[in-house]
């Protein structure tokens, strides 16, 4: 069967003032179907570079992404807006629409996939009310607090029905309380919907609390990868260890 | 304590002032507006960065806005009677008042739309919004306040710029101020013109300020 996604060999390199930086070198894994894949590693590390490789806003200089076998670095500008609506993304700072209400929030994705007024309307109505804040269809981004904001932007990224969740640092911004309903709340609709779901984080805690397989990133290259037992279990490089023992450290304290 | 034609005179001015000023806003954001747009849209950290379009653009709005507003009037004089038939009268000046305005419009459109935050743009695009979506949709919708405050301070200095086109016989508020306090000494009537002018300006600044707070979503 064809993994959910696959990357081959993808490289990016950034410039800045003291020259070349490379943000993620030649990276390859493949992520199966309804996995919870967890991208782990310090920051700089290139986690946020690699997670946008995912869905081309980040171009890759080498290497292919694959969806389910389709190419996506193949396709015109065109057939990549329309395979970006399988492939839903929250990020930290949430990046909601702050002139617009809630609802119309959750109405963006459908506009732009030309559904119905009506229908967009009803859809987005009834998924506020999965994640749980049916009451706020009508307040204003600005109005609620970090985990609120949160649940709009997953409502939001449920309407267009994705394939894929990309999480870039999810929970980063938010208390450890939080971030605990935000997590099982990816958890349920991992179930739920069958959505595959990437989990960027510098968190040991939030890829142990969800994830079934993690991919450990230094520096730009993909160090160690594996079922999440394994991985934690018997560490077998230095920058896995060391993140598993820093998450340890810091939860001990 | 004024006459009657006096009077006439001044209400005359006043409407005169606000034409040039109002109809010149107009058609300087029909022509600002999609050139605020494009230098957003193709800086290289713009969501189409095109080098080639925005440095020819960048460079057409800093030659307009470094001609000093009464130099450019009578450099386009020539344009003017062309457009208007006559290069004097209220018509007339708003065709300079226009070249003037469009390019510092574009400019403050421009800044507007890159206050958007960056993240939301990317949200956008990760749904597979296109560029005219993220025009609309994000940028124009998301930066409204800001574009409203921008539309209030372009109102004020064309108010500015039409009372100076008074020296070439420009008409208005401004045109009655140099003629008669500076050629004929009449002085309280040129005190008069400038409270007029004071007052619209308060009242233009005044309700673009109401507005910009009204679409505001922003607050909790």
């Amino acid at each position: 069967m064809e993994s959910m996604i696959r990357a081959e060999h993808i490289s990016k390199t950034f410039q800045d003032k003291n020259g070349q930086v490379n943000a993620v070198k030649d990276i390859s894994f493949s992520i199966e179907k309804g996995d919870i894949y967890g991208i782990i590693g310090l920051s700089g590390a290139g986690k946020s570079t690699l997670v946008r490789c995912l869905n081309l806003l980040e171009r890759p200089e080498t290497g292919n992404i694959y969806i389910e076998g389709k190419n996506l670095m193949e396709l015109s500008p065109g057939e990549l807006r329309k395979e970006r609506r399988d492939i839903g993304m929250i990020f930290q700072h949430f990046n909601l629409l702050m002139q617009r209400n809630v609802a119309d929030n959750v109405c963006f994705p459908l506009e732009i996939a030309g559904v119905r007024k009506k229908d967009a309307r009803k859809r987005a109505l009834a998924l506020l009310e999965r994640v749980g804040l049916g009451e706020k269809a009508k307040a204003y981004p600005a109005q609620l607090s970090g985990g609120q904001k949160q649940r709009v932007a997953i409502a939001r990224v449920l309407a267009s029905q994705p394939k894929i969740l990309l999480c870039d640092e999810a929970t980063s911004a938010l208390d450890p309380q939080t971030t605990r309903s935000i997590l099982s709340l990816l958890k349920e609709i991992n179930r739920e919907y069958g959505i595959t779901i990437v989990v960027i984080t510098h968190e040991m805690a939030v890829v142990r609390e969800i994830c079934s397989h993690v991919a450990v990133l230094d520096h730009g290259c993909l160090v160690e990868e594996g079922a999440i037992d394994e991985v934690f279990e018997a560490p077998k490089t230095e920058a896995a260890k060391q993140l598993i023992f820093n998450a340890f450290q810091i939860n001990s304290k | 304590m004024l006459d009657e034609t006096i009077r006439e005179m001044l209400v005359e001015g006043t409407v005169a002032t606000l034409y040039m000023t109002l109809v010149s806003t107009l058609f300087g954001y029909i022509l600002g507006l999609p050139m605020g747009i494009v230098l957003a849209v193709t800086d290289k950290t713009g969501i189409r960065p095109n080098p080639v379009v925005y440095k020819i653009l960048d460079f057409v709005v800093n030659l307009t806005r470094s001609i000093p507003f009464l130099i450019l009037l009578i450099l386009v004089m020539p344009v003017t009677k062309l457009i208007a038939g006559q290069s004097y009268g209220s018509t007339a000046t708003i065709v300079p008042l226009t070249i003037a305005a469009a390019p510092f419009i574009g400019r403050m459109v421009e800044s507007s739309l890159k206050e958007v935050d960056k993240g939301v743009i990317e949200a956008a695009l990760s749904m597979g919004a296109d560029t005219f979506t993220i025009i609309w949709k994000v940028l124009l919708a998301e930066s409204r306040t800001s574009l409203l405050v921008g539309a209030t301070i372009a109102v004020g200095t064309i108010l500015g710029y039409s009372a100076m086109a008074g020296v070439v016989g420009g008409g208005g508020l401004g045109d009655i101020a140099i003629r008669y306090g500076y050629y004929r000494y009449e002085t309280d009537i040129m005190l008069i013109t400038i409270a007029i002018l004071v007052c619209l300006v308060q009242f233009l600044q005044g309700i673009g300020m109401i507005l910009a707070k009204k679409v505001d979503r922003r607050r909790a």
